[in-house]
């Protein structure tokens, strides 16, 4: 009864959207490292601490849970609230409403064509790359070095402003969708939203920017 | 004034439809839009055509009969009004307006500019209302309700069903409309005896009948002719949840 209403799948959405945009913290903290400790030994000490503890493990294929079922549900529940309409309107929409929230599966493709891309040259590379293991600081120097190319440093931030514009609409929707605002804290939390948006991705563009302008600086 | 109109005609469910252009001229300013169609069907009935068919009956923002798609908003181009009390002074002269029906597919059109609604009086019939013994009125003070409490309830009381938060939605959601309802309800102390019941049961009806999911856009919100707020939403899936855990 639950699942199969459109309020408890939205709810669900919502768990899972909350959930993935709690991760970018831990994540945007550990990409911090590469910058507070450029001989890249904290960065390493962390990612080893990741690889052997317990529970971070079991958190990692809940992650990978969390991401396939956000991107196929989502996608699945777009496609449905498509067919709600046989015809479309001659004149598009001119209410004014915010292009996040009307565009969530755009950004959400977006940010998806990236993820695959990111998953390929760190979590791969970090996962079946044998001298890693034997160099762990080699993983240090992948992620720095990857920002060296101008065009990576240039992707990252498009994809840094995808997900900006995903969690701009995401987090004041899923806290929605929660039933956690009133007329009084619902423009308090758009405002939250916002900001922890505009944190996120200013945050990792910032890491990705210090590590290309180094580069640059230190070649010139 | 004098004006370029786009109108959505349709003969009836199941043709196709299209539209119709149709020049206008002598409109002054003061012209309601529903009297600017008047005056178009007057024309068109002198010229032994068929006249546009449009829902209307109030004609003062009170009835939710009356609900149009013009230029690309539901109720036209102002805020907090419903079409029965959007004036030509919103247009220029010599405007092109386009006027289509609400578009969705749990709101069939009947002909042209009209559409069946009875979708939303369906879901009101699965709990919109409280299971009590009709009778003589009570004493207004032997159930004691906070102001603001009663003010919210009837923030959401004020909704005329017209439909406008379907057609401004691009999934075409009744979520307002029946947050509304489930809200005013379940702020009172009659009606929260049946909440958990009543709001599994209108979300079913909704679902049922082919309405969207809500994504939280907003834009119903700002459709509305009675500003309710989606805050209302907020309160439904409060109550959902309360209801299923």
């Amino acid at each position: 009864m639950f699942l199969n209403s459109s309020v408890g799948k939205k709810i669900v959405v919502s768990v899972s959207g909350l959930f993935l945009a709690l991760f970018l913290v831990v994540h945007l903290f550990l990409n911090f490292l590469t910058v507070v400790d450029d001989s890249g030994d904290a960065f390493v000490e962390a990612c080893n601490f990741m690889e052997r503890n317990f529970i971070i493990k079991i958190m990692e294929y809940v992650l990978a849970a969390g991401f396939i079922f956000h991107i196929f549900y989502t996608t699945y529940l777009t496609w449905k609230n498509r067919s709600t309409r046989t015809t479309n309107y001659h004149v598009s929409q001119k209410t004014e409403v915010s292009w996040s929230s009307q565009n969530m599966w755009i950004s959400g493709f977006v940010i998806l064509g990236f993820l695959i891309l990111h998953l390929y040259n760190y979590w791969y590379k970090f996962k079946f790359d044998e001298s890693l293991e034997v160099e762990p600081i080699g993983k240090f120097y992948l992620v720095v070095q990857l920002f060296h190319q101008w065009y990576y440093t240039l992707f990252y931030i498009i994809w840094f402003i995808a997900l900006g514009l995903h969690l701009n609409h995401s987090i004041q929707s899923g806290l929605h969708t929660l039933g956690l605002t009133n007329q009084k804290w619902i423009d308090r939390l758009n405002l939250i939203s916002s900001l922890y948006a505009i944190f996120i991705t200013v945050g990792f563009s910032i890491i990705s920017l210090y590590h290309y302008l180094t580069y640059v600086l230190n070649n010139y | 004034m004098d004006f370029t109109l786009k109108i959505w005609r349709q003969n009836g469910p199941k043709d196709k439809g299209r539209f119709e252009t149709y020049e206008i001229e002598n409109i002054t300013p003061e012209t309601s839009f529903l009297e600017m169609l008047d005056i178009l069907n007057q024309k068109l009935i002198k010229e032994g055509k068929s006249p546009v068919a449009f829902d209307h009956d109030c004609r003062e923002g009170i009835c939710g009969m009356c609900g149009l798609y013009i230029n690309g908003r539901p109720h036209g181009p102002d805020d907090d009004i419903t079409t029965c009390q959007l004036f030509m002074r919103k247009f220029k002269d010599g405007d092109t307006i386009v006027v289509e029906p609400w578009r969705a597919k749990a709101f069939p059109i009947i002909k042209d500019l009209i559409v069946d609604r009875s979708a939303f009086d369906k879901i009101l019939q699965e709990g919109g209302y409280i299971s009590v013994c009709t009778g003589e009125a009570p004493e207004a003070n032997s159930i004691l309700i906070p102001p603001e409490v009663a003010e919210e309830a009837m923030d959401a009381a004020s909704c005329i069903g017209c439909g406008a938060c379907v057609a401004a939605c691009k999934n075409a959601s009744a979520m307002l409309f029946v947050a509304a309802k489930v809200s005013h309800l379940a702020l009172l102390p009659q009606g929260k005896i049946e909440a958990a019941k009543r709001v599994k049961a209108m979300i079913a009806k909704m679902d049922e009948l082919g309405f969207g999911s809500c994504t939280n856009t907003r834009a119903c919100e700002i459709e509305c002719p009675k500003n309710i707020s989606i805050s209302h939403i907020a309160r439904l899936n409060r109550e959902f949840l309360k209801a299923n855990f």
